[in-house]
C-alpha cells in the first residue's frame, strides 16, 4: 500500500500556494552549490527547471536523448499557451482559468494544483516575454490573444503556429546560459534507462550514451523526471518518434505510483493514415473546425470522388447530432463521432479511416482570400503531405492520440511516491484530470519548471544531507548490471521480426481496445493479447547491430519493451474505471445521447497503481478527490 | 514506384564510409522520404543487416532533427520542406537518389547520415539568450514591441536549427543560423542591453567551431526549410561592425581614463 | 582592433571595405578611359586622353610637386589590393577547411557561376593587373613604340593587335563577373542590405558590373574596329 499524502496546504484554495511558499524550508544560498540535482528531459518542463535550478546555485546535470536539448517534443505544439492575464478585458481571471481547467478535466484533477497552475500562468507570460519569445503583437505593441479550444475568453498567447518552438527556445536559451555559466552540465544523446534508489530515496540514474553505447551512472541529491507522455504506446500518434514511457515506467517499477494511466487525449483533426508505411500522424490545428464542415457520405462504402456526392447524399453528422455546437463540439466528442462513422463503414479515403472536413461553404461565404489568410499555412502543409489541395477538394481528417494526462503520481510538491524523485510536465499526472484543455500543456510544463519545482525541491533538499551517495555505491552497480543484462538480452534474441512490426501490432490493439472508446470485453481481450505480443517480442525480435555504438534499432527495442509492459497497466486502469470521463470513454457508461457519463460517487479519485514485482498484479491505490470550490456538473453540448 | 538509392553508410566517426546502393521496388508516392527509409530499414533488419542511421523525431518539420542531403540538395528538391515532410511523389519512377549526410568539419559524421550538431548548441551557449532570472521578469505588456519588429523577430526566430544552411553553403558557413539567432534578439527591445556583446561572443563561438566564412552565395536561404532570409546576415554584419566600433571607442576611453 | 580582424566576419568586412576602394578606383579608371573617345584637342595639339594622363601625374603639384599625389593614390590602392588579397587567401583557407569532405552530388539553387568563381577570377585579375601595368603603365611589355606620356597612341598601337584585344576582353568579362557578385556581396557584408532594399542593391550591383565591363571593353573594341585611330580629327 502506498502512502498517498498529497501534502495539500490547508486554507482557502487561493491562499494555499502563498502559504506553502512561506512554510517550505529554504536551502542556505552558500549551501546550494553543495547539492546536485539531475534533470531528465529538456522539453518545456525540463529545460525551464534545469535553468531555474542552475540559476539558484544548485549543481545541475541535465540529460536528453535528442542530439540537442532544443529538439524536445514541446517544440511541436502549435496552438498556444493559456494565461489568465485578462488582457482582453473579457472577464477572464485566475479563478475562471482554474474553473475551466477543472471542468475541462471532467473533475478528475486536484483543485489545489490546478489553482496554483492558473495563478502562475500570468508569471509565465512575463518570463517568456522577457526572454524574447516573439509573441504575436497588436499594432499598439501589446501582446495579442486569441480564443482557443472552445473557451469563451481570449486567453491564449501564441507565436504564429509555432508557440511550442518559441517557448522551448526561450527555455533552451535560459538553459544554454546556465550551461555557459557552468551551473548546468548538459548531456545530449543520453538516454535514461533506470533510476537508482538508496535507502528508499532516489539518488541517481543509469543512462546509456547513445553514441558510444556506454552505460554510466550519475548520482545526485534529487532526480527530476521531465520525460513527457506515452502516446506512442499507440504506435501512431502525433508524438515525436522518440517519445517514450521508459523513464516514468522504470520509476514505476522502482516503486513510484502511476496515476491514471488510461487518461489519454485524442485529437480530432489529424491527417489520416495513407498506408502501412505510416510512421506518425500529423496534427492539423483544431482551429480548422471553425470554418470547415465535417461530413461523410450517407451511403456506406461510397467510393465516389467527393465532388460527385451531392448535398443530399452527405451526412453532416456533427451538425445533425449537436445542433447548437455543431462542428465545434469538444475534442473527444468530435473524435468519437468520427471513429463511430468510420467503424460503421462510412469512412473515406484509403483504408476508409477518414472523414471530410469541407471548406467549400466557407470559401463561398468568405471568399478564397479570407480562407487563405486564415488557413493558408495549414492548407500548404496538408497539400505537402497528401498531395491534395483543400481549396479544390475537402480535407480528410481522422483522430489521433495526442497527449496523455496520466503520469507518475505526485504530491503538491511534485514529488512522486519515491522521496527525492520529482516529476514535472506531461510526465506527471497532476493538473489536467481526465482531459486537457487546448493550450494548457505548455502552461503546465513551464509553471512546473520555472515556478513550482525550484521552490518545492528546496524544501526536500533542505532535509537531506548533500552528496551523501556517490556512484560507487553498490546500488548503482546493481542497477547497471540489470540494465546491461537487459540490453544484452535484446541483442542476443536475433529473431525474425522487426521492432516496428511489434510496435505496430501493439499499437493496433491499443487503438482498437483502449483508444477513444473502450469497453470491458475489449479491454479484457487486450489484456490477453498484450502478454502474447510481449512474449513473442522477447523471443523473436530482431535487434541488429551491437551495443557499442549508435544503434537506433536497440534504442527502439528498449523503449518498446517498456511500452509492452506499460500497455497492460493502461488497459487495467481503463477496465477498473467503470465510468466515462474526459478522454476516457467507456461505452457501457454513456447517456442516452451518447455522452460521457461520469460516476462521481464511486470514481471521484485518482487511481494510483503500485508495482508489486514481476508477474504480480499491480495494486490499486486511491487518492480521493474533493471539490470545495468547483461545482460538479455533467456537460452537455446539445 | 521503383527507385535506386545510393546511401552514404559509415559505421562510426572513424570509419571511412562509402555509398551503398539499394533498390526499392514498391515505394508508395504517399510515403514521406523518411518513411521510405523506414521501409528500407525494416527490410534490412529482417535480413539481419544494420539499418541506415538517420536523425528524425517529430516528423512534422519543426524539431530540426532530420538532416540529409538528397540529390545534392539539403532536405531534397522541395523548397521550404524538411526531409521528413518531403514525399516520394516528388521523385520520378525509376529515379536514382543520392543520400548523403550534412558535410561540414563542424558537423562530424557520427554514423551513416547522422552528424553531430553540438556546435550549434555551443554557439547559443556563447550568448544566444537574454539574461533574465526566473521570476524576475516585469509585467509582459510593460515592454511594448512594435508589430513590425515583433514580426521580423519571429521570422528570424522560426529557425529550427537543422543545419541545412551549413550543409548547403559551399563554404560550410553557419552565418544564416547565427544571424537568425542574433537578429531575433537584436530586433526586440528586451534584447538591447546585451546586443553588442552578444554578437561578438556568438561570432567568436561560430569561428571557434570552424564553420567557413560567408561569401553571400545565398544557397543557405534557398535550402532553409523555414525560408529565413539572408538579410539577417546583413543585419548581423551591421551589428558586428557597430559592436566592434563601440568596443574600439570604449577601449580608447579606457586608455584615456588611465 | 586585431580581435576584429580575427573573426571571419571581421575579415569579410575588411575584404568588403577594400573592395569599395578598389571598386571606386575601377569606376574612375573606366570613366577616365572614356576620354579616349573625346578625341584631339586642337588648341593644345594633344589628345584629350593624354591631357588627362598629364593631369593625373601633376595633380596636387602646387602643394607637393608632380607625381606625389599619384603615388599616394597608388600606394593606397596597392595596400588595399594587398589587404584584399591576403584576407581572401585566409578566408579561402578557412572555407576549404570547413568542408574537408565534399558531396558526391551537388546542385546549386542560386549560387551563380560568378559567385563560385570569385577566387579564381580574382587570381586571374591579379595576373591581368600585373600584365596591364607592365603593358600600358610602364610599357615594358608594349613592344610597339611605347612612349611615356603619349597615352592615346600607346593605347591605339597596343590594341591594334587582335590577340591583345581578345585578352583584354576576356579580362573585362572576368572583372565584370567579379563585380557582379563582389558589389552585391560588398553591400551585404557591410550590412547595407535589408529586405526592402535587397532588389535595389542587387540591381545596382548588376548594373555596375555591366557598365564597368562595357565601359572598359569599349576602348579596345573601338580601336580594333578602327573607330579610334591615330588620326587627329
Amino acid at each position: 500500500m502506498l502512502q498517498l499524502d498529497a501534502k495539500i496546504p490547508s486554507g482557502p484554495v487561493d491562499k494555499k500556494w502563498q502559504k506553502h511558499k512561506f512554510e517550505m524550508k529554504l536551502v542556505n544560498p552558500a549551501n546550494k552549490r553543495k547539492y546536485s540535482v539531475i534533470v531528465v528531459g529538456t522539453g518545456l518542463a525540463g529545460a525551464s527547471a534545469a535553468a531555474s535550478l542552475g540559476e539558484l546555485g544548485y549543481r545541475v546535470k541535465c540529460f536528453c536523448f535528442q542530439d540537442s536539448p532544443r529538439r524536445a517534443h514541446s517544440i511541436a505544439a502549435q496552438g498556444g499557451i493559456n494565461a489568465a492575464k485578462n488582457y482582453q478585458n473579457d472577464g477572464d481571471s485566475i479563478w475562471r482559468l482554474f474553473y475551466d481547467t477543472v471542468k475541462g478535466g471532467d473533475y478528475r484533477a486536484r483543485e489545489a494544483n490546478v489553482y496554483r497552475l492558473a495563478e502562475l500562468s500570468v508569471n509565465i507570460i512575463d518570463q517568456c516575454a522577457a526572454q524574447g519569445v516573439p509573441f504575436a503583437r497588436e499594432y499598439s505593441g501589446h501582446i495579442s490573444n486569441r480564443s482557443f479550444g472552445g473557451t469563451q475568453v481570449s486567453r491564449t498567447f501564441y507565436a504564429r503556429g509555432q508557440t511550442g518552438q518559441q517557448l522551448l527556445l526561450g527555455a533552451y536559451s535560459a538553459l544554454s546560459r546556465q550551461i555557459d555559466d557552468k551551473t548546468v552540465e548538459m548531456y545530449p544523446n543520453t538516454e535514461l534507462l533506470d533510476v537508482v534508489l538508496v535507502d528508499g530515496h532516489c539518488k541517481g540514474i543509469v543512462v546509456r550514451h547513445l553514441i558510444s553505447g556506454k552505460l554510466e551512472s550519475f548520482s545526485a541529491d534529487a532526480v527530476v523526471l521531465a520525460t513527457g507522455g506515452y502516446a506512442n504506446v499507440f504506435y501512431l500518434s502525433t508524438n515525436a518518434k522518440g517519445c517514450n514511457v521508459t523513464a516514468t515506467y522504470r520509476a514505476y517499477k522502482k516503486g513510484a505510483g502511476f496515476g491514471n494511466p488510461c487518461f489519454t487525449q485524442i485529437h480530432p483533426t489529424s491527417i489520416p493514415v495513407s498506408g502501412d508505411h505510416q510512421s506518425k500522424l500529423t496534427l492539423m490545428s483544431e482551429g480548422l473546425r471553425n470554418d470547415g464542415r465535417i461530413w461523410v457520405p450517407r451511403q456506406k462504402g461510397d467510393k465516389r470522388h467527393p465532388s460527385q456526392i451531392s448535398e443530399a447524399e452527405r451526412l453532416y453528422y456533427l451538425e445533425e447530432r449537436y445542433p447548437s455546437f455543431g462542428n465545434l463540439v469538444p475534442r473527444d466528442v468530435a473524435s468519437r463521432a468520427a471513429k463511430e462513422r468510420c467503424d460503421a463503414g462510412f469512412g473515406v479515403g484509403p483504408g476508409g479511416y477518414g472523414v471530410y472536413l469541407d471548406f467549400a461553404d466557407a470559401i463561398k461565404r468568405l471568399g478564397r482570400d479570407v480562407i487563405d489568410e486564415r488557413y493558408g499555412n495549414l492548407f500548404e502543409m496538408y497539400e505537402r503531405i497528401t498531395g491534395e489541395n483543400p481549396f479544390d477538394e475537402p480535407m480528410r481528417i481522422y483522430p489521433a492520440p495526442h497527449y496523455t494526462m496520466g503520469g507518475l503520481w505526485v504530491d503538491y510538491n511534485l514529488m512522486s511516491t519515491i522521496p527525492g524523485l520529482f516529476v514535472i510536465g506531461e510526465a506527471n499526472f497532476s493538473d489536467h484530470g481526465a482531459n486537457r484543455l487546448g493550450a494548457s500543456a505548455l502552461m503546465q510544463g513551464l509553471a512546473d519548471g520555472y515556478f513550482v519545482l525550484p521552490y518545492t525541491i528546496g524544501d526536500y533538499l533542505a532535509r537531506v544531507k548533500p552528496g551523501a551517495v556517490k556512484t560507487d555505491h553498490a546500488e548503482f552497480r546493481g542497477v547497471e548490471n540489470e540494465v546491461g543484462a537487459r540490453t544484452n538480452k535484446l541483442l542476443a534474441i536475433k529473431g525474425k521480426r522487426t521492432v516496428d512490426s511489434f510496435h505496430r501490432e501493439l499499437g493496433r490493439v491499443m487503438w482498437d481496445k483502449c483508444g477513444m472508446g473502450r469497453n470491458a470485453a475489449g479491454l479484457k481481450e487486450a489484456l490477453q493479447k498484450i502478454p502474447t505480443i510481449r512474449e513473442e517480442f522477447w523471443q523473436n525480435v530482431s535487434v541488429v547491430g551491437s551495443g557499442e555504438d549508435r544503434n537506433q534499432c536497440l534504442e527502439k527495442a528498449g523503449r518498446l519493451a517498456d511500452f509492452l509492459e506499460f500497455a497492460e497497466l493502461m488497459c487495467r486502469d481503463a477496465l477498473m474505471r467503470e465510468e466515462s470521463c474526459g478522454g476516457h470513454f467507456r461505452e457501457e457508461h454513456q447517456t442516452p445521447e451518447g455522452e460521457a457519463l461520469r460516476n462521481d460517487k464511486d470514481f471521484s479519485f485518482t487511481a494510483v497503481w503500485e508495482h508489486k514485482g514481476p508477474g504480480r498484479e499491480p495494486e490499486l491505490n486511491r487518492e480521493p478527490l474533493t471539490f470545495e470550490n468547483v461545482h460538479l456538473t455533467q456537460r452537455s453540448y446539445k | 514506384m521503383k527507385i535506386k538509392l545510393h546511401i552514404w553508410r559509415q559505421k562510426n566517426s572513424s570509419d571511412k564510409g562509402g555509398f551503398v546502393r539499394y533498390e526499392m521496388n514498391d515505394v508508395s508516392p504517399d510515403m514521406s522520404f523518411l518513411e521510405m527509409i523506414d521501409v528500407l530499414n525494416e527490410q534490412l533488419e529482417a535480413k539481419g543487416e544494420e539499418p541506415v542511421g538517420f536523425e528524425h523525431d517529430c516528423r512534422e518539420g519543426i524539431c530540426g532533427a532530420c538532416s540529409m542531403v538528397i540529390n545534392g540538395r539539403a532536405h531534397g528538391p522541395q523548397a521550404l520542406t524538411t526531409a521528413c515532410q518531403l514525399h516520394m511523389r516528388k521523385f520520378k519512377d525509376g529515379e536514382d537518389i543520392w543520400v548523403e549526410p550534412w558535410r561540414a568539419r563542424a558537423f562530424p559524421v557520427v554514423k551513416d547520415l547522422i552528424v553531430d550538431r553540438g556546435a550549434f548548441d555551443r554557439i547559443i551557449q556563447a550568448g544566444g539568450y537574454i539574461s533574465v532570472r526566473s521570476g524576475s521578469a516585469p509585467e509582459a505588456n510593460s515592454i511594448l514591441v512594435p508589430k513590425p519588429a515583433a514580426d521580423s523577430a519571429m521570422d528570424a526566430a522560426s529557425c529550427i536549427g537543422c543545419g541545412a544552411c551549413v550543409a548547403a553553403c559551399p563554404n560550410g558557413s553557419a552565418m544564416l543560423f547565427t544571424a537568425a539567432k542574433v537578429s531575433h534578439l537584436a530586433l526586440l527591445p528586451q534584447g538591447q542591453p546585451e546586443r553588442m556583446l552578444r554578437v561578438q561572443k556568438m561570432i567568436e563561438a561560430m569561428d571557434r567551431e570552424m564553420f567557413g566564412p560567408c561569401t553571400n552565395y545565398g544557397e543557405c536561404q534557398e535550402a532553409c526549410p523555414k525560408g529565413i532570409s539572408i538579410s539577417f546576415i546583413s543585419m548581423l554584419n551591421r551589428d558586428y561592425l557597430k559592436s566592434s566600433l563601440v568596443q574600439i571607442k570604449k577601449g580608447a576611453e579606457k586608455v584615456q581614463a588611465q | 582592433m586585431f580581435g576584429f580582424y580575427k573573426t571571419t566576419v571581421g575579415k569579410k568586412i575588411v575584404v568588403a571595405s577594400t573592395g569599395v576602394v578598389l571598386f571606386l578606383f575601377v569606376l574612375g579608371h573606366m570613366a577616365g578611359n572614356l576620354k579616349a573617345f573625346m578625341g584631339f584637342n586642337a588648341a593644345s595639339g594633344r589628345y584629350k586622353l593624354d591631357e588627362y594622363g598629364e593631369f593625373l601625374r601633376t595633380m596636387g603639384h602646387e602643394v607637393m610637386g608632380n607625381y606625389t599625389a599619384l603615388w599616394i593614390v597608388r600606394v593606397v590602392l596597392l595596400l588595399c589590393l594587398l589587404l584584399h588579397l591576403i584576407t581572401i587567401v585566409q578566408l579561402q583557407y578557412q572555407k576549404q577547411r570547413a568542408r574537408p569532405i565534399g558531396y558526391a552530388k551537388r546542385e546549386y539553387d542560386c549560387a551563380t557561376y560568378a559567385a563560385r568563381s570569385m577566387f579564381l577570377g580574382g587570381l586571374l585579375l591579379l595576373i591581368f593587373i600585373v600584365y596591364h601595368l607592365l603593358h600600358l603603365t610602364t610599357g615594358t611589355l608594349h613592344f610597339r613604340g611605347f612612349e611615356e606620356g603619349a597615352v592615346y597612341s600607346n593605347v591605339v598601337t597596343a590594341f591594334n593587335q587582335p590577340l591583345i584585344v581578345a585578352g583584354y576582353l576576356v579580362a573585362m568579362l572576368i572583372l565584370s563577373m567579379h563585380l557582379f557578385h563582389g558589389v552585391w556581396s560588398m553591400f551585404q557584408t557591410l550590412g547595407l542590405d535589408t529586405p526592402q532594399r535587397n532588389k535595389l542593391l542587387r540591381t545596382i550591383a548588376a548594373a555596375a558590373s555591366v557598365i564597368i565591363g562595357l565601359g572598359f571593353a569599349s576602348v579596345p573594341i573601338a580601336v580594333a574596329s578602327g573607330f579610334l585611330n591615330l588620326g587627329q580629327g
